[in-house]
């Protein structure tokens, strides 16, 4: 019985294999489980991008592109039995949407050598390429967030946030604590104090929190949630009559699935973004044409346009240009996984470029190099609406406060070599 | 005395918030005292249930995804709009088929096998069920929405506050929960102590055989007694479902409701309410006074020690039937 | 006529008392170990060790412990995550402590910790039975997986309260971190798997196990006949923990490599070890390597056939996967109870007479 199986099993795996000609990009993701409403979003836009190249112009470089999705379920073990069992067809580049597989992944990728793309989450400190050189977490990471939701707070403040109270209200994991020292550094330095409440995963029980917020009255809440946590916070804001424009949530926590349940009270609550949201861009128009009218959409398009949509494209477009500037770098159209570590860090997309790709106005340029694998980290902020159920950018790209973050990043990095005897690496 | 008022303001919200926990963990005691399983899947029904609901409310095809993918066509709503009684209503119909198909299809099967094996089926149970969901109606976060209001209770704040000087808050859902909760408490009971059938439901949880041998069928009696957890379960999900939106985390409320079992007593009623209460005033008080010192996040784990601590008095809970070992 | 228990005659009682006195069992658990050792691991490639073979082996030992809780002493417990939780926080700890101590002794050192965790934790067994008692270990699963994640001490102090496993050697071989061959962590885990399902076996089938089993069919009975219900639950509560430490300590440090309380020893992680014994057969040895091969095999083959060969979408691939997984645990209590062991005797009377059967 075991042996028949362990047969089925092994076709199975040999069935499942690409070609290997193609440029293979293996898509993480997770329909199931308690965080499947984000992951679905964010899955179908990366594949929709990838789509999008190979109907349009037959891949990139003349090279088709390969996406075999695997199912992680947001579970660190499943996470890894994806990655064992995809990266033996030539994938390029992981990109997995979980801090926890990240953390996972990041020994296995440098041993291997292969590029991880972790936009807006994983490992903060892997900016420094130096100690990091094969993990990318471009355009934006999480204490770049929280220094931009403070700068976001100066200016509201008109500079000054002395004596001024913030509760962070945050998932009780390793993605929920990223923020705190960045924090608790930048209160040292603006004077304003800040109160730390965890909420314990899955998170739909918050009412002792939300107690204490409507007693201590903070003048602003930050958030660092995910999955049903967004969903009951936004919806306890709205029952305490906190004004929701003082509420500003990480990027994890600013998808229309967050916002949609509380209704009307959500309206005004404000999250940050390092990407443009809508349908309002050129590209979506090629979509149209090429994808969704031919009914090549991944899922069928439910949640085209959506926030967690965009971003799931938006780092499918940074990967696509990477391994395009890849392939410029090698003078070859199949490039291996080493090559594209490269293109990666030669990555310079401007907002020309952008606007090429039918999406002005978007994001942030992102220029990478062999020291700086996390870019400039800039964010902005977007506000909800929830009449016309739209979100809107409230502010201009700001830049994070490199003086705080700079020092944290060094440190955590260093710690990081110390502690696994990396030899850092030297960029020139 | 702003510090009590503070406790008071936390003693009325656990109070409430006991309410909601008690909701669900009265769908287990139901199942456990009449068929003696320790019914795990009951978080997922409430998953379930709500999620038929909205897709019922909304009019969505179900297995739109599934059809699509197998014949190609493009379905995915019909394009009505149900009125909320009726959906419930319907709903409710659903779960009576998922009862009977869980008796027919697993309890049957399973009749007279030790209990811890009767809890993983419905472990397994608890998987299938939640596939099927998601199968059926699709993993997105839906909205649910049947009319209950929310948000804090004008009323209350401005009495407690004309009372005590600080307006306390009240969320309008808690209190239509509570008086849903105590309306489906007094229906039960009305049930079980003056209709035939809930005499019959009775007496199959006093004594399977002897209930058999007096001529109730336990078939029928097991049915009914899942389909009225499966209705349990549907109020649940709509409290629940309403809060935070109807997605999979609310299955997860099951662990919620499990250390108020254990205080209440696995077949007490009562034992559930009022478990549901002191674990939901005894976590917020804890949270508040003891939570700052050790870091907060105390109200997953603190539940179950508390009932433990109850529990090494009483093994059988504070209502649970005495537990009699002869050799 | 192929397996025979008749005929096979002993002279000493050293030969009566061996771990498997029947010859024809003797030869086959050989035949299994010597492929174990000498042929798997130079065939096994990077997937079917991570994938498959690693984690059935510490799955394996995890369903070991659980099982003499469960199946022998007939302790229901649900505390199995936050025990593996404590394996691999005590593995974490010692390790970057005494880095010059040999990682296998960290791994027996965790074993012994979390063996007194777990003692500690099976104390309200003596008062509180059944079903009140799998609830009452929830509370330990959840408090220990909130003391790892609130106590920055046992993640020394990172920014995320993740930990990861350092590079270590045995023998001059690394066998964890990344750079670790397949065929190394493969056989770090066969061998403790190994001796400690050899060490389950004599301690299940000498007085400490049959007090155990007195205790699983009547603990008043027991203890009218002279069972010290005291030692005997807390020596159960121990040896299991003992070895769901082992299992953790080698998922993180062998398996993982990185690891984080809240996700990787969640509740999900309790009920799949219990499954195991479930499905394996409770009271059983070989059950538990079953049970384990069946939970560790059958998602990964289900995904690879549903949105591998049938090329399903793979959310509708996911979804019909919880609901094929769930609707065959029913299936197999149902049309057996007592697990793949029973199967696996009943294939043996069947072999005993075949191929005459009357």
């Amino acid at each position: 019985m075991k042996l028949r199986f362990a047969a089925l099993a092994t076709a199975a795996v040999m069935a499942a294999g690409p070609a290997m000609a193609d440029l293979v990009v293996p898509n993480l993701s997770y329909r199931t489980g308690p965080y499947a409403a984000n992951g679905n979003q964010y899955a179908d836009g990366f594949n929709d991008y990838f789509t999008l190249l190979n109907e349009r112009d037959g891949g990139i470089g003349g090279q088709k592109i390969q996406v075999p999705e695997c199912e992680t379920a947001y579970n660190t073990e499943k996470g890894v039995e994806c990655y064992e069992s995809t990266k033996g067809n030539g994938a390029l580049v992981y990109n997995p949407l979980s801090t926890g597989i990240t953390y996972q992944l990041i020994p296995k990728v440098t041993a291997d050598g292969i590029p991880m793309y972790t936009p807006g989450y994983g490992r903060t400190s892997a900016k420094d390429g130096a100690v990091f050189p094969w993990v990318f977490n471009a355009p934006a990471n999480y204490w770049d967030g929280a220094s931009v939701s403070v700068k976001y707070l100066l200016d509201q403040n008109n500079g000054s946030l002395e004596g001024k109270k913030i509760a962070l209200i945050y998932h009780n994991s390793a993605f929920g604590k990223e923020p705190i020292r960045t924090l608790q550094e930048l209160g040292k330095k603006h004077g304003f104090t800040l109160t730390e409440l965890p909420v314990e995963p899955p998170g739909q029980e918050q009412k002792s929190q939300w107690l204490q917020i409507r007693r201590d009255k903070p003048d602003y809440v930050l958030m660092w949630g995910w999955g049903v946590m967004n969903q009951a916070a936004i919806q306890e804001a709205a029952n305490i009559r906190f004004p929701m424009e003082n509420f500003i949530g990480v990027w994890w926590s600013g998808g229309e699935v967050d916002v949609l349940p509380a209704g009307a009270g959500a309206n005004g609550y404000k999250s940050l973004t390092f990407n443009g949201v809508g349908q309002d861009y050129p590209y979506y128009e090629q979509l149209k044409q090429y994808v969704i009218d031919p009914g090549k959409a991944s899922q069928g398009g439910p949640s085209i346009g959506s926030a967690v949509y965009s971003r799931g494209m938006y780092a499918a477009l940074v990967i696509a240009e990477a391994i395009r500037k890849a392939q410029e770098l090698a003078g070859t159209s199949e490039i291996t996984p080493a090559q594209l570590r490269d293109g990666f860090e030669a990555l310079n997309i401007t907002e020309e470029r952008m606007a090429e790709l039918g999406l002005p106005n978007f994001g942030q340029p992102i220029v990478l190099s062999c020291a700086n694998h996390g870019g400039e980290g800039q964010g902005r902020v977007q506000q909800w609406n929830a009449e016309t159920k739209t979100w809107s950018l409230v502010s201009e790209f700001a830049t994070p406060d490199a003086e705080v973050l700079e020092p944290l990043i060094q440190a955590d990095a260093q710690a990081f070599a110390a502690e696994n005897s990396i030899t850092p690496a030297t960029c020139n | 005395m702003e510090q009590l008022l503070y406790v008071s303001e936390i003693v009325v919200n656990g109070l409430m918030t006991g309410v909601m926990y008690a909701l669900v963990a009265l769908g287990f005691v139901l199942i456990y005292k009449a068929s003696g399983v320790f019914n795990y899947a009951q978080g997922v029904m409430a998953l379930f249930a709500a999620m038929t609901l909205v897709g019922i409310q909304q009019g969505q095809v179900p297995f739109a995804h599934l059809i699509n993918a197998l014949t190609g066509m493009h379905v995915s709503n019909f394009g009505w709009n149900v009125p909320a009684v009726l959906a419930i209503a319907l709903t409710a119909g659903v779960m009576v088929l998922l009862a009977i198909a869980i008796q027919k299809l697993v309890l049957q099967h399973l009749v007279g096998q030790e209990p811890i094996i009767l809890f993983m089926a419905t472990l397994g149970l608890a998987y299938f069920l939640e596939g099927l969901g998601d199968v059926m109606w699709g993993a997105d976060v839906k909205t649910l929405d049947v009319g209950l209001p929310q948000g804090i209770s004008d009323a209350a704040e401005a009495l407690t506050a004309r009372l005590t000087g600080y307006g306390f808050f009240i969320d309008r859902l808690d209190i239509w929960a509570a008086i849903i909760a105590t309306a489906l408490v007094a229906a039960l009971v009305a049930f079980s102590q003056y209709t035939k059938q809930g005499r019959a439901m009775r007496a199959v949880a006093d004594d399977h055989q002897a209930a058999l041998s007096v001529g109730i069928s336990l078939k029928f009696v097991w049915i009914m007694v899942w389909s009225i957890a499966g209705f349990v379960a549907l109020v649940a999900g709509i409290m629940w479902g309403t809060k935070s939106g109807v997605q999979f985390s609310l299955s997860l409320i099951a662990l919620k409701a499990l250390p108020v079992l254990m205080l209440g007593g696995f077949t007490s009623i009562p034992g559930a309410i009022v478990g549901g209460l002191i674990i939901g005033v005894g976590e917020k008080l804890f949270e508040y006074f003891v939570g700052p010192m050790i870091g907060g996040a105390t109200e997953t784990w603190f539940a179950y020690v508390l009932a433990l601590g109850f529990l090494v008095f009483r093994p059988q809970g504070l209502f649970g039937e005495r537990i009699i070992e002869r050799v | 006529m192929i397996y025979r228990e008749a005929g096979d005659f002993k002279t000493t009682y050293q030969a009566d008392n061996q771990t498997f006195p029947l010859r024809l069992d003797r030869m086959g658990y050989y035949a299994i170990l010597a492929v174990a050792f000498l042929v798997i691991p130079f065939v096994i490639s990077d997937y079917w060790a991570t994938s498959v073979m690693v984690p059935f082996l510490i799955y394996a030992i995890a369903a070991l412990g659980l099982n003499i809780l469960v199946g022998y002493a007939g302790q229901v417990s649900l505390g199995t995550g936050g025990f593996m939780a404590v394996g691999a926080y005590a593995t974490y700890k010692l390790t970057t402590m005494f880095p010059d101590v040999s990682i296998l002794i960290h791994v027996i050192v965790s074993g012994l910790v979390t063996a007194l965790v777990g003692m500690l934790f099976g104390l309200p067994s003596l008062r509180i039975k059944g079903f009140y008692l799998a609830v009452a270990t929830l509370a330990a699963q959840f408090f220990l997986i909130w003391l790892f994640n609130k106590v920055p001490w046992f993640y020394n102090y990172s920014a995320s309260g993740q930990i990861t496993m350092p590079e270590r050697t045995v023998l001059g071989q690394i066998v964890t971190g990344p750079a670790t061959p397949a065929w190394a962590k493969y056989l770090v885990c066969l061998t403790f798997a190994v001796a400690l399902a050899w060490l389950a076996r004599n301690l299940t089938r000498g007085t400490i196990g049959r007090k155990w089993m007195a205790i699983r069919d009547m603990d008043i009975a027991a203890e009218i006949i002279g069972v010290n219900p005291l030692t005997a639950k807390l020596t159960a509560f121990g040896v299991s923990s003992f070895l769901i430490g082992i299992a953790g300590a080698l998922f993180f440090s062998i398996y993982l490599g990185a690891a984080e309380a809240s996700e990787a020893f969640g509740i999900n992680k309790s009920f799949l070890v219990l499954f195991m014994v479930i499905i394996g057969g409770l009271g059983s040895i070989f059950g538990s390597f079953a049970g384990a091969a069946f939970m560790v095999l059958l998602p990964v083959f289900l995904k690879n056939v549903l949105s591998g060969s049938l090329g399903w979408p793979t959310d509708l691939a996911a979804h019909i996967e919880l609901m094929i997984v769930g609707a065959l645990i029913v299936f197999f209590l149902i049309v057996e109870p007592h697990g793949l062991a029973r199967l696996w005797r009943l294939t043996k009377e069947k072999l005993r007479l075949w191929p005459f059967p009357h």
